[in-house]
């Protein structure tokens, strides 16, 4: 009876508490850690962007998140119930304890001229990973060795995972005959979209 | 004495060692490499912003195109993670066909990656041979799906048709034939003394760089990492197979040679698991839901319902609810993920492909360092770089 009792509270308690990596963070950076989400496959905390580069030395010296699989933009412009007030975009980390066999997953929040602290110090991986942030999202990494654009063409302008970014985008490539290289002019292409974004229970008419 | 000074050369985009568009910017002293800086983004088609405008089932082709060599491995990140979304699980004999043939992907991987690599230090005879295995795997492919490459076959949900009958019977006679011929691999490469010259000591990664500079899948097994999602954190029915985990021990370009053709033996084992389970376990290979999955073509011929359901499901698709998840597989190349942010409509609010051969080039440049230029072909082929999903 009282084992069953015991068993019963234990399974309360990890009902209710959080993992310890996210207790640390709340003692640790305290008004910093704006929100804790536990999401599908693991916990989401969202972070003030100030304290990313500290709260991952953090994570991979005290609760051993080796390894940052993912980082990745988000542009927050065109969700539902998104304001102004809200930062546009979201620095996404997913990280990985290799020793400890769980995931985390970190959020900032980020408008276009905010620096985010960069984590290449932490996880060197990073690198290539901010990069293709900044140049997908023009999201822009302090302390960064090395901010350069990773995927898109030399010279492009523009940042192409934008919600204001045509699908087509702006420019198109074709060959000039007189002068014998490609060149660039503007798209005349016209963007199609065969299949309209709905949501249940909308009626479409 | 004459002044020496550094050389810069360009590696690539076009050059049959680069495996694909890469151009590599090399600094060199000599003939030791001082520097690489890789240039990518050669192949960049912008998947993820098409992503943005397409339907979940429209999205299922793409993932064949990430990484060309390993198809099925791409969709079944993708059929994995609208699942979990969606709340509902695959039936399991649609389970076993994910497993197969995410195996039978990984041998096709493997095989192209042995080929190559060996061809680019200057053996011949293996590409032959694997290409000739590379055939088999790729008529069943077909004849499951209809293509040779890109299958589209993973679908969330399930898989998108049944077996036809007497295949398994083909891939059964298939893995009782494979054995000898990785061992045929074998007595060509792994006593070499031309192909251990070329991989011994080459490119060594230490345990510690190799988890931050985030390598995954066969690189980070190559030095010594005991880490195989297969089993740490199982998906579909791997946690039902008996398989092992082959580790490396110094983590240069030969151990991870050694880890790779361990593992398609491995792989090897696990489709004759899921072979004698198949034949004689049938059942559904897609949820029978019909808002989230198509319903059969004879249905459709009496049944008005599964009418308007196949209508809308290849017009409209399934609404995934609002939320963000990220999900990964044991790519043959690594830990491949996708991470779905949904804003609760049919098409993804923003998708993100995490491909293993990102990390890896990134790492290039680590690699590289101090060796010779001759190497550098050596060292990019070991971390079977595929353009498709690095540039994505």
């Amino acid at each position: 009876m009282t084992d069953e009792k015991l068993q019963d509270d234990i399974g309360v308690a990890a009902a209710t508490d959080v993992s310890p990596e996210v207790k640390g963070l709340r003692e640790k950076f305290g008004d910093q850690v704006l929100s804790v989400v536990s999401a599908l496959d693991c916990e989401v905390v969202t972070l003030a962007r100030e304290a990313i580069a500290d709260a991952g030395h953090y994570l991979k010296n005290e609760h051993r998140y080796e390894q940052m699989m993912d980082l990745c933009g988000v542009d927050n412009s065109e969700l539902p119930g998104w304001s102004d007030a809200a930062p546009r975009f979201e620095v996404v980390y997913n990280l990985l304890s290799i020793s400890r066999n769980c995931r985390i997953r970190l959020k900032v929040g980020a408008n276009e001229r905010d620096l985010v602290d960069s984590v290449t110090e932490v996880w060197p991986t990073a690198n290539w990973f901010e990069r293709e942030a900044f140049d997908m999202y023009g999201i822009i990494f302090n302390n960064h060795p090395d901010l350069r654009r990773i995927l898109t063409d030399y010279g492009f302008e523009g940042y192409p995972l934008r919600k204001d970014f045509p699908m087509t985008g702006r420019v198109e490539m074709f060959f000039d005959d007189a002068q014998w290289r490609c060149v660039y002019r503007p798209n005349q292409l016209e963007e199609r979209i065969l299949i309209q974004r709905t949501w249940p229970g909308v009626d479409r008419g | 004495m004459a002044e020496i000074k550094n050389y810069t050369l360009n590696f690539g985009p076009q050059h049959p060692a680069a495996h694909g568009v890469l151009r590599l910017v090399l600094e060199l002293d000599g003939e030791v490499v001082e520097k690489a800086d890789p240039h990518i983004g050669l192949l960049h088609r912008g998947t993820e912003k098409l992503f943005e405008y397409k339907t979940y089932l429209q999205n299922v082709p793409y993932f064949d195109r990430f990484d060309y060599v390993s198809m099925m491995a791409n969709e079944h990140a993708y059929a994995l993670a609208v699942e979990k979304m969606l709340g509902i699980e695959a039936p399991e004999r649609a389970q076993y066909i994910r497993v197969m043939y995410a195996e039978i992907t990984r041998i096709l991987n493997h095989c192209m990656w042995l080929g190559a690599v060996a061809l680019d230090i200057g053996a011949m005879t293996v590409f032959l041979y694997c290409f000739r295995e590379r055939e088999d795997l790729f008529d069943y492919y077909e004849e499951v799906s209809g293509a040779r490459m890109h299958a589209a076959y993973f679908r969330p949900g399930g898989v998108s048709k049944d077996l036809p009958e007497g295949l398994l019977e083909k891939i059964k006679g298939f893995t009782e034939r494979f054995p000898t011929y990785v061992d045929e691999y074998e007595t060509l490469l792994t006593e070499n003394r031309i192909w251990k010259q070329r991989n011994v000591d080459i490119a060594v990664v230490d345990k510690e760089t190799a988890l931050g500079m985030g390598f995954s899948g066969p690189m980070i097994r190559g030095s010594g990492v005991e880490w195989d999602l297969r089993k740490t954190q199982p998906y579909d029915v791997y946690d039902k197979m008996d398989f092992d985990i082959p580790i490396g021990a110094t983590g240069d370009c030969y151990d991870r040679y050694l880890v790779r053709v361990e593992e398609m033996r491995e792989s090897n084992r696990i489709i004759q698991q899921c072979v004698e389970w198949l034949a004689s376990n049938p059942g559904p290979v897609k949820v029978e839901d019909y808002k989230l999955t198509n319903p059969k073509r004879a249905e459709m011929k009496s049944d008005m319902e599964a009418l308007i359901h196949h209508f809308k499901y290849f017009q409209e698709g399934f609404h995934v609810p609002a939320g963000d998840v990220y999900q990964a597989v044991e790519h043959p190349k690594g830990e491949f993920a996708v991470y779905i942010v949904s804003d609760g409509s049919n098409k993804p609010y923003r998708m993100k492909v995490r491909a293993p051969g990102f990390a890896h080039l990134e790492a290039l440049d680590y690699m590289c360092r101090g060796h010779m230029i001759a190497d550098v072909v050596a060292i990019l082929g070991t971390q079977d770089i595929v353009f498709g999903e690095v540039d994505r």
